[in-house]
């Protein structure tokens, strides 16, 4: 019954003694875990792609059509009095989508695969993988937000320019495009938190799109100054000021003071996500 | 060493770990059995600090898992659920656990060799099947070189070459003085691979003994014993202590599982007639024969198998059993 192995296993490191990791190998494991799953690298693509393309087309349109009467009149003034903003705001209104998606899939596949197992047998103690996974993706989202909102601008700045001239030097615009890629890096880690929150895919990507497409139509239906408030106070119309270079019509917020605002988000239910990552059964 | 003591988990009002205490010791295999349903798998996801009870403690060598530096060093774990992306290739997931352990990325790739797999480390996991999943498992769990190994089902799914793979390392891993705490619904795996057994049913501890006891204890021992003259043997027997039951029809379930003889026994030959003799051994029996000179055609003991005495000892703690009542009575819900 008993019979000696044929060959002798041997499961003995053969390599090198191993150093004691610390958060220096919590961002190398959350690097990997990034790189080398195809969806969070097509949805980064499909980010680049989008804003980029869509602020190119949809600007290019708008000056095609900028003599036709049927299209002139309020967008045009809107476009004079923030250049910058519309610039930004045809590429993010739907390149911010892909943004959401990519912060959910990086908590949410985890669950879905079983991952999560493995990541807690090896980070028994959960809050530092959250905090490492948070830092790599954060770190990666700014470089490229910075880069995709300095490209969207550069391109939309050129296309519009024999309409409405704008550059960099021109006041609060070097705020915005910076601060564009700040959005996008904030609503990254907004998603991922409602991603841990949830921990299911589809009913994350639904709650984070409901809070930044549909909740600002809601507010804006609401009467009276309380219902201005309760508008201006929300996660995106609080977060996209700061990538406007002018105040819009009846704005109750600074561009940063808005972004704080949606910085307080994502920090409270980050510190929710936390607390539940530590006290869940995984 | 693993120590379990007075551990609980409730789901709701389900309680799938009631108040369990054992302690696995370094330097042998120990099985850990019970039927579907036991709480085999929370416990070790109890140990391993995945779940969080609602009493007790584990404990591996003295310390909470979660307590652990680099606890891939210390503990490797098999979990029966897939723990892998189907898009990360083999090589991937375990790049990524030995980062955050500080471990070499060598050591990666030796461990891709150990289990076999190093030929597809580069493929994504997805395409595996179920034996190749398992062995990327294994290779998880052996990655840090741990004291302590806890393997949830690790033959499973895996070809007849996979499990003498996985028996043989781990008489070995217990041979260097590890601990390994192994879960198999296999019970003649088991019989062949553990030294020593944990038998759970209902979150509650049945049988915490070596292999041969739990073997020994589960069912009454017996003995097939053919004679021409029944009648004569059977008072000799009964006089000494012993009971008999007639023939084929009290052979019971041992007889049928003894692949050897065909149920029932070969046909009686010479007008020789089978007795099933309890409560007396072998040896007894033949001296009782041999004093009064009554011939024997057959003397056989029945051994239980272990499949057996752990339907014996788990009977009445089947989760998903046929029986419609509760034997045990012994639910605590509420209680605690």
């Amino acid at each position: 019954m008993t019979t000696a192995p044929a060959t002798p296993i041997n499961v003995r490191s053969k390599t090198g003694a191993s150093r004691l990791a610390g958060l220096g190998g919590l961002l190398l494991a959350e690097w990997t875990k990034i790189r080398s799953v195809r969806s969070t690298v097509w949805t980064l693509i499909l980010f680049v792609v989008v804003t980029i393309g869509l602020t190119a087309g949809l600007t290019a349109l708008t000056v095609a059509n900028w003599n036709n009467p049927q299209s002139a009149g309020r967008g045009h003034a809107e476009i004079v009095a923030d250049p910058v903003g519309f610039v930004l705001g045809t590429g993010i209104f739907l390149g911010q989508l892909t943004i959401c998606v990519l912060g959910v899939l990086v908590i949410t596949t985890e669950y879905s695969s079983g991952v999560i197992r493995a990541s807690l047998l090896a980070v028994p103690k959960r809050i530092p993988m959250l905090v490492a996974k948070l830092m790599v993706f954060a770190a990666l989202l700014i470089v490229l937000a910075e880069l995709v909102a300095f490209s969207s601008f550069y391109v939309g700045a050129a296309l519009l320019h024999s309409k409405v001239p704008v550059s960099l030097s021109d006041p609060g615009v070097t705020r915005a495009v910076v601060g564009a890629g700040l959005y996008l890096t904030v609503l990254g880690m907004f998603a991922l938190a409602i991603g841990a929150l949830i921990r299911h895919t589809a009913g994350a990507i639904a709650t984070v799109i409901g809070a930044v497409l549909v909740l600002p139509i809601l507010s804006g239906l609401l009467p009276g100054s309380w219902g201005a408030h309760i508008d201006a106070y929300l996660p995106e119309q609080s977060g996209s000021l700061v990538y406007g270079a002018h105040p819009r019509l009846g704005q109750l917020l600074s561009p940063w003071e808005g972004f704080g605002v949606f910085c307080l988000w994502t920090a409270l239910l980050l510190a929710a996500a936390a607390v539940l990552l530590k006290r869940r059964d995984a | 060493m693993i120590e379990v003591r007075g551990l609980t988990k409730r789901f709701g009002s389900k309680t799938a770990v009631d108040d369990l205490t054992f302690t696995v010791e370094p330097g042998r295999v120990t099985g850990f059995l019970g039927p579907n349903g036991a709480g085999k798998s929370t416990t070790m996801r109890l140990i391993l600090g995945l779940d969080l009870p609602q009493h007790g403690t584990a404990t591996i060598d003295g310390r909470l898992y979660r307590d652990l530096p680099n606890p891939l060093r210390k503990v490797g774990a098999l979990l029966e659920a897939k723990s892998m992306h189907s898009g990360r290739s083999a090589r991937n997931h375990l790049l990524f656990l030995a980062q955050t352990q500080g471990l070499p990325t060598g050591r990666v790739d030796e461990m891709l060799a150990l289990v076999g797999l190093h030929d597809v480390a580069a493929k994504r996991a997805g395409g595996f099947s179920l034996g190749m999943s398992q062995r990327l498992g294994i290779a998880a769990a052996l990655l840090g070189d741990p004291q302590v190994l806890l393997l949830d089902e690790p033959v499973n799914g895996l070809d007849p070459e996979g499990v003498l793979w996985i028996r043989n390392l781990m008489k070995q891993l217990a041979g260097q003085g590890r601990t390994i705490l192994v879960s198999s619904h296999l019970m003649n795996e088991m019989a062949v691979t553990a030294d020593h057994l944990i038998v759970i049913g209902k979150g509650r501890l049945i049988a915490d003994s070596s292999t041969a006891e739990v073997i020994a204890r589960g069912t009454e021992k017996s003995v097939r014993v053919r004679t021409p003259d029944p009648a004569r043997l059977t008072a000799l027997i009964t006089a000494a202590g012993g009971s008999v039951a007639d023939g084929a029809a009290a052979v019971g379930s041992a007889a049928r599982l003894d692949s050897t003889v065909p149920p029932g026994g070969p046909a009686p030959a010479n007008g020789a007639e089978l007795l099933t003799v309890t409560n007396m051994d072998a040896a007894r029996i033949g001296e009782l024969a041999a004093s009064a000179s009554v011939v024997l055609h057959e003397l056989t003991p029945q051994l239980a198998s272990l499949e057996e005495a752990f339907m014996e000892l788990t009977s009445g703690s089947l989760e998903f059993g046929i029986h419609g009542t509760d034997p045990t009575g012994t639910r605590r819900e509420g209680a605690l």
